[in-house]
């Protein structure tokens, strides 16, 4: 199957003027902006995608995520910098000279053509034999598995099998890119999750890029081999899902991928570290750990690998599975950090038990993971003294998180709902939990 | 079996309006014109006693198939060029603003605000030997002065079409309106040039107000008679001018009534025509009929 799309297109004067560059710099946006009167939908963009990879952009609503799609694909121009594919400028070239495909999120199927007809329509309309169309489109119909509904029109098919059709209709024209809009934002969540695993099986096969855009960060978290998180027509951070995860940049990206605890601080002094050398004892003061001075709490410890200086006020962000919770006090260890707290929730998920610790002014949500299930095992309830530990190297200082980001981060209610408990990895925090009780009121 | 015949029953009381409405208005009057085309025709303009086929062997007359050949080809090129200025207008229309398009529309039925003979005679008095369109055009040395803008076939096409634009207008942009323009951007993307996706997926699109410009357009056209009798001459008559004269100079009614027979044979032939295409179009709606 994955010779599908192995063959390199044919007969197009696009392959005669590809220049050899490296395929790592597949696709790359230079310096790309774009404006609508006031609004900056993108804002000096420059990102380089590598061939073949599933390539998410993700962000809040407004961002900018079509508007970088629809330069690429060639429906808007940029007011500045320019776009490459395979090493050729496609910056002026229109929409139907540009080896790229694109899969609305409305779908955008031809209604009055038959499944078959609306897949064959780039074929047809780039006048390859009759033969070759039939063979291709049949070809598509097998991968979507749609052989026995090609005769159908867009209107008598499921959301999921027109989703599918527009899937085959994008790739049956070999497309360098596949640019994918919100694909599946009009599907029910078990039918995103089937598709979800479709799609990655599709990309699997056919190898080819996919710019996936999404402002659900499940989707691009268990599809993406990288990550570009938006915010503002300008990118915040780009990486892999894990360094995205499990090393924001900014506390707008770690209160939007996932759950996260924030804690309002002030750095301190360095630590220092203590070394046996040649016998001696020697104290240098070690620039990667910071005290940290938050209200309420005794000193903590933490990571500074950004080299934060003294005094400044920063959020200390630590996600809710890297804490511990336990009844008694843990021993002291090196980078250690423990607080004291009582128990005002606990949320049983089967998998993992989420409890909300409360001290002063925090409210701090912990996950604890169920590896072993003892029957004697007294499980901590409702209301009791608690200590909340971790290591320092678990968080990380960012900068504070402004107002403007948290009307980004607010979800519309409905998609708070589609979000489960259980499925916390995925999960966004619900705003009241993810930002300390304190900071909004300070 | 009674529920059925319940279903039945309030399934036909539903359609029992538009079926009078279409037995009193349509049926009824046509099957009169039918019937009237038998009767002979009294000195003074009546209607006689008895049945005769004396109007039939007068349709015969060579002079009708050329009358009739002409208003075919009148209507037939003023519905084409109607739908040709229509399409791009309607699409158009669809794209800008609303405010822009408020204007416009404003601006399309702006002319049924005066007497469609005010208007004719108003193109009269533009395309007369002595109009400042004339002269425009013998000074610019585009005509000869002797040609004559009046009185011809094409000064009827050209009114023809200026007063039945707005019926293709109308039905275009409504459908227009309706279209769905994010297909086009997808018909690019596809690889299809604009003016690709205009044909292939904007045209099929609007088919519905194509058909509807079409018959809005067409069937007035076969019977008008106004136009060709104040913009047209002799060489220029159409088949209504034929059935007027025959009622109002002639006074000879069954045969009046048989050119009118044959005018309505001609407009249902294309009628049936594209019923049963738009039938054969859509299946899916041919089955719900039958209950599937
Ligand atoms: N055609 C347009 N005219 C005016 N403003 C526009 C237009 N298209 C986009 N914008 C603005 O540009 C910004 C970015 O829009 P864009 O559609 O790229 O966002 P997005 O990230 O795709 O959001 P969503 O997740 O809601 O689809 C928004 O503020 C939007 O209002
Ligand atoms: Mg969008």
């Amino acid at each position: 199957m994955r010779k599908i799309l192995a063959a390199e297109t044919s007969g197009s004067g696009v392959r005669k003027r590809r220049t050899q560059r490296p395929v790592s710099e597949f696709l790359v946006f230079e310096d790309v902006s774009k404006h609508y009167g006031a609004v900056k939908a993108v804002d000096h963009v420059s990102l380089t995608v590598k061939q073949g990879e599933f390539f998410s952009l993700l962000g809040p609503s407004g961002c900018g995520k079509t508007t970088l799609l629809r330069i690429l694909a060639g429906f808007e121009q940029p007011d500045t910098g320019r776009v490459l594919l395979g090493g050729e400028d496609v910056t002026d070239l229109p929409p139907y000279e540009r080896k790229v495909n694109t899969i609305f999120q409305s779908y955008a199927l031809f209604p009055h053509l038959s499944v078959w007809d609306n897949i064959a329509f780039g074929l047809k309309v780039a006048k390859r034999p009759k033969r070759e169309i039939k063979d291709e489109v049949a070809r598509m119909l097998t991968l979507i598995q749609m052989e026995d509904q090609a005769w159908k029109k867009p209107d008598q098919i499921s959301g999921g099998q027109k989703q599918r059709v527009a899937i085959a209709r994008a790739l049956v024209n070999k497309p360098r890119v596949l640019l994918l809009d919100e694909p599946l934002a009009a599907l029910d969540l078990k039918l995103r999750q089937r598709m979800l695993i479709e799609l990655d099986l599709i990309h699997d096969e056919v190898g080819i890029t996919f710019l996936y855009v999404t402002h659900d960060q499940g989707e691009a978290m268990s599809l993406s081999d990288r990550i570009a998180v938006m915010k503002l027509g300008k990118i915040e951070q780009l990486g892999t899902p894990a360094e995205i995860y499990e090393a924001p940049r900014s506390s707008f990206v770690a209160a939007f991928i996932g759950d996260t605890n924030f804690f309002d601080g002030t750095v301190a002094e360095p630590l220092e570290k203590n070394s046996v050398l040649d016998g001696f004892l020697s104290v240098a003061v070690d620039k990667d750990y910071s005290r940290l001075k938050i209200e309420d709490f005794p000193d903590l410890e933490c990571f500074n690998d950004k080299q934060i200086k003294e005094g400044e006020h920063v959020f200390l962000s630590i996600r809710p599975e890297k804490l511990r919770i336990s009844r008694e006090r843990p021993e002291p260890g090196p980078h250690l950090n423990v607080i004291e707290g009582r128990v005002e929730d606990v949320i049983y998920l089967g998998s993992q038990t989420k409890y909300w610790v409360r001290t002063g002014d925090y409210r701090i949500s912990v996950i604890r993971q169920h590896s072993r299930f003892l029957l004697d095992e007294k499980p901590i309830r409702w209301g009791e003294r608690v200590w909340v530990s971790w290591h320092a190297d678990d968080g990380f200082m960012l900068e504070k998180y402004s107002e403007q980001d948290e009307n980004l981060i607010q979800l519309p209610p409905e998609e708070v709902g589609e979000t489960t408990e259980s499925n916390q990895i995925l999960v966004r925090a619900p705003a009241a939990g993810a930002v300390p009780a304190g900071a909004a009121g300070r | 079996m009674k529920a059925e015949r319940r279903r039945k029953l309030s399934e036909w009381l539903v359609t029992l309006p538009s079926f009078l409405w279409l037995l009193l208005l349509f049926l009824v009057p046509t099957a009169l014109v039918f019937a009237i085309m038998f009767k002979p025709a009294t000195p003074y303009g009546g209607i006689g006693e008895g049945w005769t086929l004396a109007t039939l062997r007068t349709l015969g007359n060579p002079n009708y198939p050329a009358i009739v050949a002409r208003t075919l080809w009148l209507s037939v090129a003023a519905t084409a060029l109607c739908i040709l200025l229509a399409t791009p207008m309607g699409y158009y229309m669809a794209r800008v603003s609303p405010a822009r398009r408020r204007l416009v529309l404003l601006l399309v039925i702006l002319p049924f605000w005066t007497s469609f003979l005010v208007r004719i005679f108003a193109w009269k008095v533009l395309l007369h030997p002595e109009g400042m369109l004339k002269h425009g055009l013998v000074l610019l040395g585009l005509i000869a002065p002797e040609t004559s803008l009046l009185y011809n076939a094409y000064a009827v096409l050209l009114v023809m079409v200026y007063t039945e634009l707005p019926f293709a207008i109308l039905p275009i942009y409504a459908a227009s309106e309706k279209f769905d323009f994010r297909l086009i951007e997808a018909a690019k993307d596809l690889g299809a040039t604009s003016f690709l996706a205009f044909r292939k997926i904007f045209l099929p699109g609007i088919r519905v107000g194509l058909l509807t410009a079409f018959l809005m357009v067409f069937i007035p056209s076969l019977g008008s008679y106004v136009i060709p009798d104040i913009v047209g001459g002799p060489t220029s008559e159409m088949i209504g001018n034929k059935i007027a004269q025959r009622t109002f100079v002639d006074r000879n009614l069954p045969h009046a009534a048989g050119l009118s027979a044959l005018l309505t044979v001609a407009v249902l032939i294309p009628m049936v025509a594209i019923t049963a295409l738009r039938r054969k179009e859509s299946p899916k709606d041919a089955l719900r009929e039958e209950g599937v």
